[in-house]
């Protein structure tokens, strides 16, 4: 190296030539793909590139008949009469298998979703793998779980999960039902169909009574067949309030139990005496985690006066090093947008940000030329009025408050519709008590964020959300108890 | 002399500190990029031999290898500085004339520091007479963690100046300082009374330069140029043996302080078996196989 030239990292794409994948996947019911009664397909595309990936079978209301019959069927004749510990083998059995393809799932999630490799790698896949296993433990202990009580399965389990972690959200659904003994129609997101897929063909491999799971696709009006069925006992949603509220008035008087987890605004609030650089890792953590495309996103920023400055200084800073692109390179930090229709719905809402008096800033960095994309951007000079504090923009987009006391934080954080999440950054434990007791919302993280745990119960108040997932109280949504 | 004002700035989050460190030792460095770091590194050693055994055999070899470090490569840098115990300083500085690398000694009753501050500057007036280009000075921890940090900084302040020209490298050893808010306090010290660059460990004490003491080091000298202006050096030394944690390393430096600090001039290993290793992986990213260590000589 003779003359001085800047050192950059050299592209380190994660190979694809090891996945499989097919060009058309057909509806997964009692066991076999089939394809839909009416024969239509629609497609999956790639979000960083916008090409197509595969095709996959569209669910019409006699589809979702069939699914909801052979997971009927399933449940009386098999799952439900069948020994605890024998439920228990299959849900290892579908652990062991996703954790032995979890490099061909981290690859296919990317491509899918758009996300970055590291994340599907490192958080994704082996969370997913992490709640089979946690669940598998819980199928024949459920006298352990509800003392005293006998729990008895719900019957058939109709499940809608989201885009933005397509296989995670797949085994939070899955697995805790599977569990206590209820079959199930499940239904991915019409933008990211294709781990699920892939799921289903694990399950086939770990040779699971057929219908105990069945898998159908489409977007909202397959959704609404499903929602609707008159078989079905529950309803478990995770998706945006405006849909929960539909199935909410949907299943009311029906008799369906339902859990719905829903939107969030979380308060990620940061002390003068937080340790400022972690809490600023912290914040990148909390708001650009999965392009933000994170329910339990922190995307209010609280910052105590006294180190706002320094603060939001190092957070530019720092923003300015992250690496967004081609989501399948190890080093990218950020990926792709999920689809169009969320860009839009992110550009909107700067655009809004902008027009209420907000000081943007957003980092250097070029963006591809195909594909959805979205620059890092945060928001200062915003209040409590404005609709980029109080609305969920699900996008790499934080929006930054600061507070003098301690009351007065508090008071904020909790105005708000939602109360999914929240994050309190300060070296002093007994501030943290104070703080995460008086805040509404189901998990609060101290000095740090972001961090899931199959045993750990994720739920939230208000518009964000009915009933828990994971640990006991996740199992209890799926059981009557007598 | 100027008054000091001495506190703790902000706390610091172990924890989080560790996370980040691994997620930073995540990056893919690959092909040119890596080519280019294993380089970069080369130039910037300071090749370290400190030992009660050495003589100036030893050190003739080492100042003969520090500028021909492998003759079937043409082209290689070579490394920064040569670093020795005082007594060896003529010696190397004959050695290295006319090469550009420097003569680095050690000096301050390294490593333990344990001596009269009148023995210490006389120590480092006579390593510069001799022709020292950088001292690497220990500070002295006994009255660090009991809290005398004004004694710290004054004695800094004093081998400075007792420098003249040659650079000041100021040795924490985080071995003993222990948390790394200590790790913090200490580097902020040294910054402000005056350190050229500030330096881990002195290699005689286990843990040596570990990753998360070396970014809260890179954090404090990037905050010290926020608050001052002044860029302030960095050495991690000991323990750093492999051309995977040297590059690690620069990814470190390069996202915590910037492009600027990837310079033998801002940024130094002090090692003695990480250049083998460079080596090593320079002829295997050119050749594409790996050659047995006995085709590299071990000055």
């Amino acid at each position: 190296m003779t003359k001085k030239q800047i050192w950059d990292y050299s592209p380190a794409p994660e190979s694809t030539d090891h996945i499989q994948l097919k060009d058309q996947y057909d509806l997964f019911i009692n066991g076999k793909f089939i394809p839909a009664v009416d024969g239509k397909y629609f497609d999956t595309i790639n979000p960083s590139n916008e090409k197509k990936i595969a095709e996959v079978a569209e669910s019409g209301k006699a589809d979702i008949e069939k699914a909801v019959a052979s997971a009927r069927k399933a449940y009386e004749k098999t799952w439900s009469k069948m020994h605890p510990k024998e439920r228990g083998k299959y849900i290892f059995r579908i652990a062991r298998l996703l954790q032995e393809r979890a490099r061909e799932f981290s690859v296919i999630e990317t491509m899918d979703g758009g996300k970055p490799i590291r994340e599907s790698r490192d958080v994704d896949v082996p969370l997913a793998a992490a709640h089979f296993f946690y669940h598998a433990g819980w199928a024949d202990k459920l006298e352990y779980a509800f003392p005293g009580r006998v729990a008895e399965p719900l019957g058939v389990v109709g499940q809608i999960i989201p885009w933005n972690f397509p296989l995670l959200m797949a085994a939070w659904k899955l697995a805790p039902a599977l569990a206590t003994g209820n079959t199930i129609v499940l239904k991915p997101a019409e933008t990211t169909p294709l781990t699920a897929m892939k799921l289903a063909e694990i399950i086939q491999e770990a040779d699971l009574p057929p219908g105990v799971v069945n898998i159908v696709n489409g977007a909202g009006e397959t959704g609404k067949f499903l929602v609707n069925h008159g078989d079905i006992n529950k309803i478990a949603f995770t998706g945006s309030t405006d849909v929960g509220k539909y199935i909410m008035k949907s299943v009311a008087g029906s008799g369906k139990k339902y859990t719905l987890e829903l939107g969030g605004k979380a308060a990620n609030i940061i002390f003068e005496d937080a340790p400022i650089d972690q809490a600023v890792e912290g914040i990148i953590n909390a708001i650009f985690f999965n392009q933000g495309h994170v329910c339990c996103a922190g995307s209010r920023l609280y910052v105590q006066e006294g180190v706002a400055g320094e603060v939001i200084t190092k957070l530019q800073k720092r923003m300015e090093s992250l690496i967004v692109g081609d989501p399948l390179d190890k080093n990218t930090d950020i990926g792709a947008i999920n689809s169009k229709m969320q860009l839009d719905k992110i550009k909107t809402y700067v655009k809004l940000g902008k027009e209420e008096g907000g000081t943007i800033y957003q980092t250097a960095c070029s963006l591809p030329k195909k594909g959805y994309w979205f620059v890092p951007t945060i928001f200062t000079d915003v209040s409590q009025s404005n609709r980029i504090i109080q609305e969920e923009i699900f996008g790499p987009v934080l929006a930054i408050q600061t507070f003098r006391t301690v009351d007065e934080v508090i008071t904020k954080a909790n105005n708000s519709p939602y109360g999914l999440s929240g994050g309190v950054w300060t070296d002093k434990g007994s501030k943290i008590f104070k703080v995460t007791q008086d805040i509404r919302a189901g998990v609060i993280w101290a000095n740090t964020f972001n961090k899931f745990d199959p045993s750990s119960p994720f739920g939230g108040y208000k518009e964000s959300g009915v009933g828990s997932e994971g640990g006991i109280e996740g199992l209890s949504g799926y059981v009557n108890l007598v | 002399m100027e008054t000091i004002n001495i506190q703790k700035t902000k706390a610091i989050d172990q924890v989080n500190t560790r996370e980040r460190v691994s997620r930073l030792f995540s990056r893919s460095i690959k092909n040119e990029s890596k080519m280019q770091a294993l380089y970069l590194a080369l130039s910037m050693i300071d090749l370290t031999t400190l030992e009660g055994k050495d003589s100036d055999g030893k050190v003739k070899q080492l100042c003969y290898k520090a500028s021909h470090l492998h003759y079937k490569h043409p082209g290689l840098p070579h490394v920064a500085a040569i670093c020795v115990y005082p007594t060896m300083v003529p010696i190397a500085k004959k050695e290295l004339e006319g090469t550009g690398i420097n003569v680095a000694s050690v000096a301050t009753a390294f490593p333990s520091g344990m001596a009269d501050i009148n023995a210490k500057l006389d120590e480092v007036k006579s390593v510069v007479d001799a022709g020292a280009d950088e001292v690497d000075m220990v500070i002295s921890r006994g009255r660090f963690l009991s809290g005398d940090y004004n004694y710290v900084s004054d004695e800094i302040s004093q081998v400075k100046d007792a420098c003249g020209k040659a650079h000041l490298k100021v040795i924490l050893e985080t071995g003993e300082l222990v948390t790394l808010d200590n790790v913090q306090l200490a580097s902020d010290i040294a910054m402000e009374a005056g350190a050229d660059f500030i330096k881990t460990s002195t290699g005689k004490v286990s843990p040596s330069a570990t990753p998360p003491v070396v970014l809260t080091m890179l954090e404090a000298i990037r905050d010290f140029q926020i608050k001052t202006g002044k860029k302030i050096g960095m050495k991690p030394a000991g323990g750093i043996g492999t051309a995977k944690q040297a590059i690690q390393y620069l990814v470190m430096i390069k996202e915590t302080l910037g492009d600027e600090w990837l310079s033998p001039n801002l940024f130094r290993f002090g090692a003695s078996s990480l250049a083998n290793d460079l080596l090593m992986q320079i002829m295997k990213q050119s050749t594409g196989q790996y050659q047995s260590k006995d085709y590299f000589s071990i000055d």
